[in-house]
């Protein structure tokens, strides 16, 4: 209960289709049992790369503050937008500088590389270690819940509609056997050429 | 046990903290403020660590109104919130963090919008139609849950306070002194009269 990575609650998901990746997250913000808003996202977008993170609720905000200063100066510097792959590196090198005194979150990377078209997805721990992954990638309090759920669910080359069923799905049903997480969810389905959003409802309790 | 409330209405936000300075087993005092006011239209009501509470206020109203005498504008109540969420997410990893819970109330004179942020010390920042710290929150969020609605007027705001207080009053295990009540609106900050 003392776990700085589990006293605000929240998880996040992300899948590979064929020419397509998913990203969702949960939009729950609590302090230990106490629900405080429903609206507190995280999944946060630089460029055409999707930044999940989950864990503690002020080293979020800090972080995706970090990363929006970080990725805009790399477009100034580069005069494009950064790459999954590229930025996959900024979140494990940034996070690894505080090695010795982590921010306490759990972050997933989801992208279409736009040179090579490939989709590409990671996950993190706390420190920066990369996971790189070819089907789906999970973070967050109900992180056991949707490995069970993505492990049951996922296949591969799904197209985008499928994809955002399929993810969807894993989420929801995740969230509801995890207490810290849910209160509404939040999906981007990202292709070469189209990045939708769209909020779920689900469960209120 | 200390009270901070706030709920933002369609013109304004009404802020409520309770009276009782309360150190151990003993009230020290019955008229205790704990607001401040940061500049014309940014209030922060605060709960925490004794000493660390009025001295971290304090510290962020000097610097909010250095920065207005400085650039000859009022911050906006977005980034007042902002200043504010820092400095503790800062001090949280320093060697002896403040430990102050806060509201912040504002009303923002160029959208015309009324603004309630929620941060704790940690640095967590919610910005919410209604907000509570501490043992308060238990009693008084179901109340607020069923009978808030985004259209009220300040004194629609301050009818629901009035049922929060009674419920305060009767479900809180020690006397809290009554309630303290502030708005924030377009005319500035002001204080309720009346029986709370």
């Amino acid at each position: 209960m003392s776990n700085p990575a589990s006293i605000n609650g929240g998880s996040a998901v992300a899948m590979v289709g064929k020419d397509c990746v998913a990203i969702a997250c949960d939009l729950r913000l609590g302090n230990q049992s106490l629900g405080v808003a429903n609206n507190f996202e995280k999944v946060f977008q630089f460029g055409h790369v999707f930044l999940g993170l989950t864990g503690l609720a002020t080293d979020v905000i800090t972080l995706n503050e970090t990363f929006r200063f970080k990725t805009n100066l790399y477009k100034m510097r580069e005069e494009r937008d950064i790459e999954p792959e590229t930025f996959a590196n900024l979140v494990s090198t940034s996070l690894y500088e505080k090695r010795f005194g982590p921010y306490f979150v759990g972050p997933i990377v989801a992208g279409i590389n736009s040179k090579t078209n490939q989709p590409f997805i990671c996950s993190f721990d706390s420190i920066g270690c990369i996971d790189y992954s070819k089907d789906f990638a999970v973070v967050g309090t109900a992180s056991d819940q949707l490995y069970g759920m993505c492990e049951g669910l996922y296949e591969p080359n799904l197209s985008p509609d499928d994809l955002f069923e399929t993810i969807s799905q894993a989420l929801l049903n995740a969230n509801d056997r995890d207490a810290l997480s849910g209160w509404g969810a939040a999906v981007y389905i990202i292709t070469k050429d189209k990045i939708s959003k769209r909020y779920l409802k689900s469960r209120q309790d | 046990m200390d009270i901070v409330l706030g709920i933002k209405v369609s013109d304004g936000v009404v802020i409520a903290t309770s009276k009782a300075a309360t150190r151990g087993i003993s009230i020290l005092k019955d008229t205790d403020d704990k607001t401040r006011d940061l500049s014309d239209h940014n209030l922060m009501a605060f709960t925490g660590e004794s000493g660390d509470t009025v001295q971290f206020a304090e510290y962020i109203q000097a610097n909010i109104q250095l920065y207005n005498m400085r650039e000859g504008h009022e911050l906006s109540p977005y980034a007042v919130s902002h200043f504010v969420r820092n400095t503790l997410a800062k001090s949280l990893r320093s060697r002896k963090p403040y430990q102050v819970n806060a509201l912040l109330a504002g009303y923002d004179t160029d959208k015309k919008t009324p603004s309630l942020s929620w941060i704790d010390y940690l640095g967590t920042k919610a910005d919410l139609p209604y907000a509570a710290h501490g043992y308060a929150a238990f009693y008084t969020l179901s109340l607020l849950d069923h009978h808030y609605r985004k259209d009220m007027t300040v004194e629609d705001g301050l009818r629901l306070l009035k049922l929060c207080n009674k419920e305060l009053n009767t479900r809180m295990p020690i006397d809290f002194k009554g309630l303290q009540v502030k708005v924030v609106n377009k005319d500035g900050v002001k204080v309720v009269d009346g029986e709370w």
